[in-house]
């Protein structure tokens, strides 16, 4: 896009490593800096990771938050696709149901917690409802906006070759609509690791947004919890990277211009 | 008997609230309220005079932090839109950041900016920074390279090419982006009070079920938050739909 | 040689389709509008028949009645005999474009009629439509991968496929270039010869017309009627500068209104 030569490949590293490096030196030197006794430094941080690992939580902690965005947005996909498709099948059910979804898609699922409490009792249950919740409407919405979509020949050409209704969701509307149901479903998952570590930081004692909060609270460990942060950010990358895989298969990449 | 179309989520939404309030007498005793607790809550907030400052401070809140992050990440994500190398450069930083809850910087923000408004805005600030920065690289991206052929082919100046082709260009996909991101903005706002200030509707929810189980208030609360979050939404919408920069379709 | 209400056809073939008195309104913004009126026509077994016009003056919305996507307001539609009722894979409707389903390989969309057949007879008939319309080499392609040209015979393998009465063709070339157009008119009249499919084919193209119908109906602007219908008496290979060609497009053009000197 800009004026200059075409990037090499090699800069793809070099680059982003050059900024990482800054980063960390402008961290580094802020710390030294102002002397604070409290903020820990890149090396604290990864001192930090370290002793994590060793004690065995992080892996724990990473398990069990993992364990509940599988539960919730595992069930966020089975009970949303069949809804979603529906409602972008019939009209008539989108038309009615829809601006109850539109009023508490705004609610914070963090603001559902006092109400989740009530129903689940705190732990890991209210935490998985919570992510449900939050994962739940990307992708009803998604699945409306894809299958209303789908170009109308193709629903044309289906019926022509003789499908029943049946049929032709699942032979033509559901593979046209896929393309935008899996966008719909990495957005998902990225809200709902997002909000288990929301959930974790309220309404349980386990888990990494957990350790973030303990560490502070029980002896402002600042390392640690910059290390959970980190923890995060990057098992939270690995989650999307995944699921752009699965939109790189050849049958469904047609839907996909251009992977951004 | 037809139903006239407007009349239908109207009569479903009626439906689903008689549910409600027809589960909550079944069970007396629950500490839930039921629709009509529901809206006496609100009744009640508007009298103590709570409910105008609540509201107030949650937007006060919204308002500095999404505006600051606007203020800072398009410009930012312009600008590395266009200067492929700083993409490059920032792209898996960012990646990296992105997934992090802003609830997750709690610690951080009280640490910098003790327990209050500042580090609710500093949340907020964080939760809408990255999606702005990621809209704005997009917008650019998404450009057509003909605009670019075309503007060069009539010789303008770098300052001409940026008002007169990018930022046409780029302000359909910034507004969508900006709905969005206020969407998740409102979102985070919530989540903050209910953890670092003492005012609010997040805080409200959370005092509310602390200081006496008031259910109904709990409720109420969040009732509030999603009919103001949806106007939110709204009105980008409309805002959308200006005439002048109404020249691409939006998708949400 | 032309008539205003042709009833039968070439050399004694049987009729396959039979129009009869076809009207087609449908309201807008409270408002009747006339699409299709008095629409009679006959065409034979085997027949090739274009059928031209004006821009947005009905053709389309005829042929979307004939496949059964519409219901006409008035008259009747028959095939063999039966009444035309909704859509059937015994008369496939080729689109102009978008036609194919891009989630599928070439061999997935020519297949995609021939779920019920079993498995050995399923391949052969895949395997011969390839050859058919000659994409061999790219059956395990996707549409994304295949030339507009490309995609178009692909919907035309996978309409024959199904080995349906009737083919109908919505502009199929219209969204190609001019070069690409006049090899797909040689492809598709060489399927034609071969298989002796009955073809109805909408077309605004003249030339189009001139070179591949048995015969062209000629409809009016909207509401459509059918103003002529002409028989183009030629044998394939037509020479498209022989006086006979050139005399025939002439009075299409004439029929249509149009002065043959720009």
């Amino acid at each position: 896009m800009s004026s200059i030569a075409k990037p090499r490949v090699w800069e793809g590293v070099f680059w982003p490593a050059v900024a990482t490096v800054l980063l960390l030196a402008v961290w580094q030197y802020s710390v030294v800096f102002t002397g604070t006794k409290v903020f820990p430094s890149p090396m604290n941080v990864k001192t930090g990771v370290v002793e994590l690992l060793q004690k065995h939580v992080l892996w724990a902690d990473i398990g069990d938050s993992l364990r509940r965005v599988a539960l919730g947005f595992g069930a966020a996909v089975l009970l949303g696709i069949p809804v979603g498709l529906w409602l972008g099948w019939s009209a008539a059910a989108n038309q009615v149901v829809n601006p109850v979804l539109q009023i508490l898609r705004p609610i914070s699922p963090i603001a559902w917690i006092p109400v989740a409490i009530i129903f689940f009792g705190v732990g890991d249950r209210a935490a998985i409802f919570l992510i449900f919740l939050a994962s739940f409407f990307p992708i009803v919405l998604a699945c409306v906006s894809g299958v209303s979509s789908v170009p109308p020949v193709l629903r044309s050409a289906g019926r022509n070759f003789g499908l029943s209704s049946p049929q032709l969701l699942r032979r033509v509307i559901l593979p046209a609509a896929l393309p935008q149901i899996l966008v719909g479903v990495r957005i998902a998952l990225g809200i709902a690791w997002l909000v288990v570590v929301a959930a974790e930081m309220i309404a349980v004692d386990s888990g990494l947004g957990y350790l973030v909060i303990d560490s502070r609270n029980s002896g402002k460990r600042y390392d640690l919890v910059v290390a959970a942060m980190l923890m995060i950010g990057i098992i939270g990358l690995v989650l999307d990277f995944s699921i752009r895989q699965v939109e790189r298969i050849k049958s469904v990449r047609w839907g996909f211009r251009d992977a951004s | 008997m037809k139903v006239p179309v407007w009349l239908r989520p109207v009569l479903f939404i009626a439906v689903l609230l008689a549910v409600w309030q027809v589960a909550i007498y079944r069970h007396p005793g629950q500490l839930l309220p039921g629709p009509i607790g529901v809206a006496s809550g609100i009744l009640d907030l508007m009298q103590h005079g709570l409910l105008l400052r609540y509201v107030v401070a949650s937007l006060f809140r919204v308002t500095w932090g999404f505006g600051l992050a606007v203020v800072v990440a398009i410009p930012l994500g312009l600008m590395l839109g266009w200067y492929r190398r700083g993409e490059m450069a920032f792209y898996p930083l960012v990646q990296v950041f992105r997934p992090i809850s802003p609830l997750a910087w709690i610690p951080v923000a009280i640490l910098w900016f003790g327990v209050g408004d500042l580090a609710a805005i500093f949340l907020i600030f964080v939760g809408s920074f990255f999606p702005l920065l990621l809209t704005a690289m997009s917008a650019v991206h998404n450009i057509p390279a003909v605009y670019f052929n075309a503007g060069r082919n009539f010789g303008l100046s770098p300052g001409a090419f940026v008002s007169r082709v990018l930022y046409p260009a780029v302000v359909p996909q910034l507004l969508t982006g900006l709905r969005l991101t206020l969407g998740i903005a409102w979102l985070v706002v919530v989540a903050a009070e209910m953890i670092a200030v003492s005012s609010g509707l997040g805080f409200l929810i959370v005092d509310a079920r602390n200081a006496g189980n008031r259910y109904d208030l709990v409720v109420a609360g969040m009732v509030l938050i999603g009919a103001i979050g949806l106007l939110l939404d709204l009105a980008m919408r409309s805002l959308e739909r200006v005439r002048s920069f109404h020249w691409s379709v939006s998708e949400d | 040689m032309s008539s205003a209400e042709a009833v039968v056809t070439a050399a004694g073939a049987a009729r396959k389709l039979r129009v009869q008195h076809l009207g087609m309104v449908y309201g807008r913004d409270g408002e009747a509008v006339s699409a299709l009126e008095d629409i009679n026509l006959d065409v034979s077994e085997g027949e090739f028949v274009c059928v031209v016009g004006p821009s947005g003056c009905g053709k389309s919305t005829l042929l979307n009645v004939l496949a059964g996507f519409l219901s006409a307001t008035s008259g009747s539609v028959t095939i063999d005999g039966e009444a035309v009722s909704g859509p059937d894979p015994r008369r496939i409707l080729v689109f102009q474009e978008r036609g194919v389903f891009p989630w599928l390989t070439v061999e997935g969309n020519i297949g995609f009629g021939l779920s019920k057949l079993p498995r050995a007879e399923r391949e052969a008939r895949i395997a011969h439509y390839v050859q058919t319309v000659r994409l061999q080499g790219f059956e395990n392609a996707y549409p994304s991968d295949l030339s507009g040209g490309m995609k178009q015979r692909l919907q035309v393998a996978r309409a024959l496929a199904v080995n349906p009465d009737i083919l109908y063709l919505d502009e199929p070339f219209g969204a190609l270039d001019s070069i690409t157009r006049v090899i797909m008119r040689g492809e598709l009249l060489r399927i034609w010869q071969t298989e002796r499919r009955t073809i109805l084919f909408v077309t605004h193209d003249i030339d189009e017309a001139v070179q591949m119908a048995d015969r062209v109906v000629v409809l009016s602007s909207r509401p459509a009627q059918i103003k002529d219908i002409l028989t183009i008496d030629i044998p394939h290979p037509r020479n498209i500068s022989s006086p006979r060609y050139l005399e025939l497009r002439d009075e299409l053009l004439k029929q249509i209104g149009l002065a043959y000197q720009v």
